[in-house]
């Protein structure tokens, strides 16, 4: 076998499962794919467009239902399909490698991590049993996990989101594989971990020259880790190329339409928004998939499907205009909140606990600390507060304090009328209420799916207009209108939505009540880029509009960058930096901020995150002191761990909470 | 409003028709169906008087005259098993949905309302299932009498505490979901809630339940009444016909195996039917969608 | 840990304490009482006077209560309302020949619910699954009188293998009623099988849709390993408690079918003793019934808490 003949060969690839009707509806569709040793290939796609099926199918492998219908997938030049179940077994773990999305559900929950890790020495290596605990525990430190003896006697559950990423790649690694498939391996891990973990694989990679095949929807991530890059749009592969050609100049419309709505770190403008959703595999196809989302789409285009064309830069695009695609332009910049508008909510040294401490844990003294403490900021009508911090950070906790849910144990919350709002829902004022509401991340939980959409939005349009009839149809037909639907969607059922037209129905829901205040706890997170750039669009209108003001809560900075006029970083439920989008995302930062500024990644080849904090997990936030002080890479000693910070004020309005005098801390920020 | 019964209507149309197009689903409706019609038309379709007794032809085999044969006191088969399952579909049809409310109702509100009355409610539901199967209804039932005025709310009430555990974790789940969150934080009343958002989504739950109390409370009926506790003779019931004519099971088989069947096909079709229910309600387990 | 297993004690105790307060308040409800019974058409007057002095029944319901439950506890029921026998030894018989019964079902029906679950679960919507499942819905729907009187009809009547009738006295040696004991046993066995087979069926498909599972068989686990040692560990253990539930209606579901089959267990004399309204008697039998029921179930608890890791430290943590 020549040196340059790929270790994994799709070719012609389609997959497909039999639907309510018999027929048969295709998941992948003539897709192509080739990796050599050595090589690293990135496979990105939105959410239904196959490239999870595509990895499994590398492996020889279809989830129950699929079922291949053409093609061939060759591994080492012979079909995964057609081998015995024995020779699979060996080459599945072995020399293929899969590392799981979710390593939280993929390690099975009844053996210990040892007994896991040595399942697959025995099945993979020859190596004498006796050296399997061993072997084990040099896996785990090839990882980098801490104290591999402990972490080996313990139950998957025991460990934080990236310990189990990292025993997933151990455990990959153990069967010495020749090829990695990767499928969303950092997805759902904190920016920081993630960085961590994305290190660890291009060293492994680099160090055993395996050629990786990396499934992802984040740009950024496969800008990190790939060298060349395949788009699947729809079950088809649009787009393959070079990594650095495909991020800066995409040759197909729709990876150029992907690239322009994912918000950058660096810029304070809003991403730009692609209309419509891909082509279901039950929906007839003739021409172009994305012809119907491509502004450059003609009559050709929808008439038969494009083949791949060359395009420039060595990429190839089923596209009939290659290269013709505009390059990302600037978004257009979100409108700042004028200067002099009138406060609509104060809070005031919040302090939440998530469960009362008991009589003896008071008696004996040991109250654990609250969850979140000591939170004050305000917010000025037009303004959007971004509120941002990794999982545990309490971000969501303080947004259900703020709307009643839960009760904040100390501390004020004031709206625009300057008369104290009561702690619990159940006591508060019918107006308070309604100024007040709340979008909550994930559509599916918050829209009752036993209710048409007209029921969804008629409830808070009763409950605060008393409106019935016709002009209750009126009004929900116009707030459908606002948040660019059709009234159509009255009669649906959430069920019969897309994810990013339910998220809207629920923005609807929240402007019903005419509110002055919108508290959106990550309502993007769970969608695509390319619908979150609409519904960010949608938020920063009704900012302009209406005078809305938002308090929006994400663990992405960019996002949260784009969007919003002032920042606060939270750390283990405490303020550690408050201020000015632009000065927060600048020097002098708190230590905790530069450290997820210098993890963030950006869908660009020549971004390079830094690893600022350590990678460890905080239980929980610490009695006395900093609570970073567990993680921070320029901890100043003792002082950290006994007094709490002061609040330094680095510019009007941009306070920082370290002990580290402000000139120093501009030379850890980052550039 | 009107607009909402409507589609409630359509729901449960669709949902009839998703049941049917199962077979399971289909075999059992025609079932339940077909007992129910019997139960409904049967005093005017049968040939004989269910009491009266021809001592000249007892234990007699079937024949043209009578079909499934005469049972030891020589009265018509045929009749009393067209009549046999009245009471019992009448007793039991009242009493499941009755202990499905109350069971359900206090199940709902323990699960939403927790601390000590969920606490107290629990062990006390905890005793009561401790006390074994049918016996509580035996000692009732040997104390006050067998007509209906005591079966029906002593079924009613001893059916409905293991509804009351099932509503309550129902409830437990549904809660913790974010539009019930969405609706206290809007500030709706917390019985608004409850019929809005939390009442739809555990009545599937019910629903599947309620079928297969259903059938358990048929089972315990018959078994009442197959023990000389339940329907008290000359009135024709399968589980008293069963006991009846298991003694003279080696001379007239016909007799005994009847009334078994007329049961089982109705307890059968009880469960097709809430198994099927289960399945197009998306409730059964392990189910997950390929994509 | 220890902690954790003495709560669960706690709480057994609990439940035992309030059965037999429900026991108590509920015989106490009902009109008349022991002396009625014995005395049946004499009980008025002088005579049910005497009786009552005499059975102490004049003394308050609680100091009666609390006697009660001390002599329970002891495993003392006192005097039966017929014949005044001590019910300890009137039951201590049965009770043995009843628990036999179900040890038996359990021994053939939970190793053959297992299997059948589990191979159910993995031929899902294939046939081996289409003909348990379907097998297991007949068996639950036909009521147990309705499957012991086919027996007999088969076995005793049919082929003649075993007598159609027979007395046989509590004590005698468990081989005499052997054939009661084999028809008995099959139709408890039956129904058992029926419930906890369709649970572990859901159990096992849920298992081999995990994401564990799928990634077990990508890292090259064969087949046979897969199901053994990453799917049914975590299928079985939600079926622990099923089973207990099983049991448990086992102890209570032997009634019918004892009577159908003469069967000298705690089952008959419960269904005579209520037919002779003999208070004590049924108040005995509820309670030990009972408290079967709550043993079985605490066991079940605890075997979970100490096989599943993560109910383990779950509950350690929220401690």
């Amino acid at each position: 076998m020549s040196a340059a003949a790929p270790l994994i060969d799709i070719r012609k690839l389609c997959v497909g499962f039999r639907g309510r009707a018999g027929t048969i509806l295709p998941v992948l569709h003539e897709v192509d794919l080739s990796v050599c040793r050595g090589e690293s290939l990135g496979i990105v796609g939105e959410s239904g467009s196959g490239k999870s099926t595509l990895a499994l199918a590398a492996m020889g492998y279809l989830r129950p239902g699929l079922q291949k219908l053409a093609g061939a997938v060759l591994f080492d030049g012979q079909e995964m399909f057609d081998r015995p179940a024995a020779e699979l077994a060996r080459i599945r773990g072995g020399k293929l490698g899969l590392i799981p999305q979710n390593s939280g559900q993929a390690l099975t929950p009844t053996l210990r991590i040892g007994a896991q890790i040595a399942e697959a020495l025995r099945l993979h290596c020859d190596h004498d049993p006796a050296t399997h605990r061993a072997r084990a525990c040099d896996l785990l430190e090839q990882v980098r996990l801490p104290e591999p003896e402990a972490i080996l006697r313990r139950y998957p559950h025991e460990l934080s989101g990236g310990q189990q990423q990292r025993v997933a790649i151990a455990m990959a690694l153990a069967g010495e594989p020749d090829a990695l498939l990767l499928d969303e391996p950092t997805t759902g891990l904190d920016v920081t971990t993630q960085a961590h973990i994305l290190d660890l694989l291009r060293d492994l990679a680099r160090a055993r020259s395996m050629a990786m095949v990396y499934v992802s929807h984040d740009l950024g991530v496969i800008a990190r880790v790939c060298d060349r890059v395949q788009v699947l749009y729809a079950g088809e592969t649009v787009l393959t190329g070079p990594a650095r050609a495909v991020l800066r100049a995409p040759a197909h419309p729709y990876t150029a339409a992907l690239l322009a709505a994912i918000p950058r770190l660096g810029e304070r403008t809003l991403p730009r928004a692609l209309g419509g959703r891909p082509p279901g595999p039950d929906e007839p196809r003739e021409g172009c998939a994305f012809a119907p989302r491509c502004a450059l789409a003609t009559g050709a285009c929808r008439a038969a499907r494009p083949d791949m064309a060359e395009a420039p830069d060595g990429q190839a695009a089923r596209c009939l205009f290659p290269g013709a695609a505009p390059s990302r332009d600037a978004g257009h910049a979100a409108p700042a909140c004028p200067a002099d508008s009138p406060c609509v909510l104060r809070v005031v040294d919040l302090s939440v606990r998530h469960a009362r401490p008991g009589w003896h844990m008071r008696l004996r003294g040991r109250v654990p600390p609250a969850t979140v403490a000591g939170v004050t900021f305000d917010l000025r009508r037009g303004e959007t507060l971004g509120l941002v911090g990794e999982s545990g950070s309490g971000k969501s906790t303080i947004l259900r304090a703020l709307a009643g849910l839960l009760p904040p144990a100390s501390g004020e919350i004031v709206p625009g009328d300057g008369t104290r709002l009561a702690g619990a829902v159940e006591r508060r004022r019918p107006q308070d209420l309604r100024r007040i509401q709340m979008i909550f991340q994930n559509p599916d939980a918050s829209l009752n799916p036993r209710h048409t959409i007209a029921e969804i939005l008629a409830q808070p349009l009763r409950l605060y207009f008393g409106l019935t009839g016709q002009a209750l149809a009126a009004r929900a037909e116009e707030l459908l209108a606002t948040v660019r639907l059709g009234a159509e969607c009255l009669d649906r059922r959430p069920g019969q939505l897309s994810g990013g037209e339910k998220q809207r129905v629920a923005v609807a829901r929240a402007l019903a009540a005419d509110p002055e205040v919108v508290l959106c706890d990550e309502i993007t997170s769970a969608l695509d880029v390319s619908v979150q750039a609409a519904v960010l669009d949608l938020l920063n209108d009704l900012k302009a509009r209406r005078g809305m003001a938002f308090v929006f809560v994400s663990h992405d900075l960019a996002v949260v960058r784009a969007l919003s006029d002032r920042v606060a970083v939270l750390y283990q439920g405490r303020l550690c930096e408050t201020g000015p989008a632009a000065a927060v995302h600048g020097a002098p930062s708190h230590p905790y901020t530069a450290a997820l500024l210098g993890a963030a990644l950006a869908p660009d080849p020549d971004h390079v995150p830094r690893l600022l904090a350590e990678d460890a997990v905080d239980p929980g936030p610490p009695a006395r002191g900093c609570p970073f002080q567990r993680r921070c890479p320029v901890r100043r000693g003792a002082i950290c761990e006994t007094d709490t910070p002061p609040a330094r004020e680095a510019a009007p309005g941009h306070l920082i909470r370290c002990h580290i005098p402000l000139h120093e801390l501009c030379a850890t920020a980052p550039g | 409003m009107s607009a909402l019964t409507a589609t409630r209507r359509r729901r449960a149309g669709a949902l009839l028709r998703d049941l049917v197009a199962r077979p399971s689903g289909a075999i059992g409706v025609a079932l339940v169906v077909a007992h129910a019609l019997m139960a409904l038309f049967s005093p005017w379709l049968v040939p004989y008087d269910y009491k009266a007794m021809e001592a000249t032809i007892t234990l007699a085999e079937p024949s043209a005259a009578h079909w499934l044969g005469t049972d030891h006191l020589g009265r018509d088969v045929l009749t009393r098993v067209m009549l046999g399952g009245r009471e019992a579909l009448v007793i039991t049809g009242i009493a499941t949905p009755v202990a499905m409310l109350w069971g359900g109702l206090a199940g709902i509100w323990l699960g939403l309302r927790g601390g000590w009355p969920d606490e107290v409610a629990m062990r006390l539901v905890d005793a009561f299932l401790a006390l074994p199967g049918i016996l509580p209804l035996l000692v009732l039932i040997t104390v006050f009498g067998t007509g209906g005025e005591v079966l029906l709310p002593t079924l009613a009430f001893f059916f409905g505490i293991p509804v009351i555990r099932v509503a309550r974790a129902a409830a437990h789940e549904v809660v913790a979901r974010d539009f019930v969150a969405a609706a206290r934080a809007r500030g709706h009343a917390p019985l608004d809630i409850v019929r809005r958002e939390i009442l739809p989504n555990v009545t599937d739950t019910l629903l599947v339940e309620g079928a297969m109390r259903w059938s358990w409370m048929l089972l315990g009926f018959s078994a009442l009444s197959f023990l000389g506790f339940g329907v008290a003779p000359p009135r024709p019931d399968w589980g008293l016909m069963i006991s009846d004519a298991r003694v003279y099971m080696s001379l007239a088989p016909w007799g005994v195996i009847a009334p078994v069947l007329a049961l089982s096909t109705l307890i059968i079709g009880i469960n097709l039917t809430a198994d099927a229910l289960a399945g197009a309600l998306g409730l059964d387990r392990g189910r997950k969608a390929v994509i | 840990m220890a902690g954790l297993i003495a709560g669960r004690l706690a709480l057994g105790l609990v439940t035992l304490w309030l059965v037999s307060a429900i026991i108590f308040l509920g015989v106490e409800a009902l009109p008349g009482d022991a002396c009625t019974a014995i005395l049946e058409r004499d009980a008025h007057g002088a005579a049910l006077e005497t009786c009552r002095k005499a059975l102490g029944l004049e003394t308050p319901a609680l100091e009666r209560y609390l006697s009660w439950a001390a002599g329970v506890a002891r495993g003392d029921f006192g005097l039966s309302a017929h014949g005044q026998q001590d019910i300890a030894g009137l039951v201590g018989y049965r009770m043995r020949n009843s628990f036999l019964l179900a040890a038996g079902a359990l021994a053939v029906g939970i190793p053959l619910a297992i299997a059948l679950g589990v191979v159910a679960g993995l031929t899902r919507d294939r046939w081996p699954d289409l003909l348990f499942s379907t097998g297991a819905i007949l068996a639950m729907t036909i009521p147990d009188f309705v499957a012991a009187t086919v027996l007999i009809l088969v076995f005793a009547i049919w082929l003649g293998w075993v007598p159609a009738i027979v007395l046989t006295p509590a004590d005698a040696p468990p081989l005499e009623f052997f054939p009661e004991f084999i028809l008995a046993s099959t139709v408890l066995a039956m129904l058992m099988v029926a419930h906890v087979m369709r649970m572990v069926r859901a159990s096992v498909i849920e298992a081999m849709s995990s994401d564990y599972v799928q990634m077990a068989t990508l890292k090259g686990v064969p087949y046979r390993q897969v199901v053994l040692r990453h799917a049914l560990p975590n299928a079985l253990l939600p079926a622990i408690n099923v089973i207990a539930l099983t049991v448990a209606w086992l102890l209570g579901g032997v009634v019918v079918v004892e009577v159908v089959f003469n069967y000298p267990g705690l089952g008959r004399l419960l269904v005579d003793a209520i037919s002779g309204r003999d208070l004590p008697v049924v108040q005995a039998i509820t309670m030990i019934v009972a408290a079967s029921y709550v043993a079985v179930n605490l066991v079940a608890d605890l075997l979970g808490l100490l096989l599943n890791p993560r109910l383990r430290s779950y509950r350690a943590r929220q401690r």
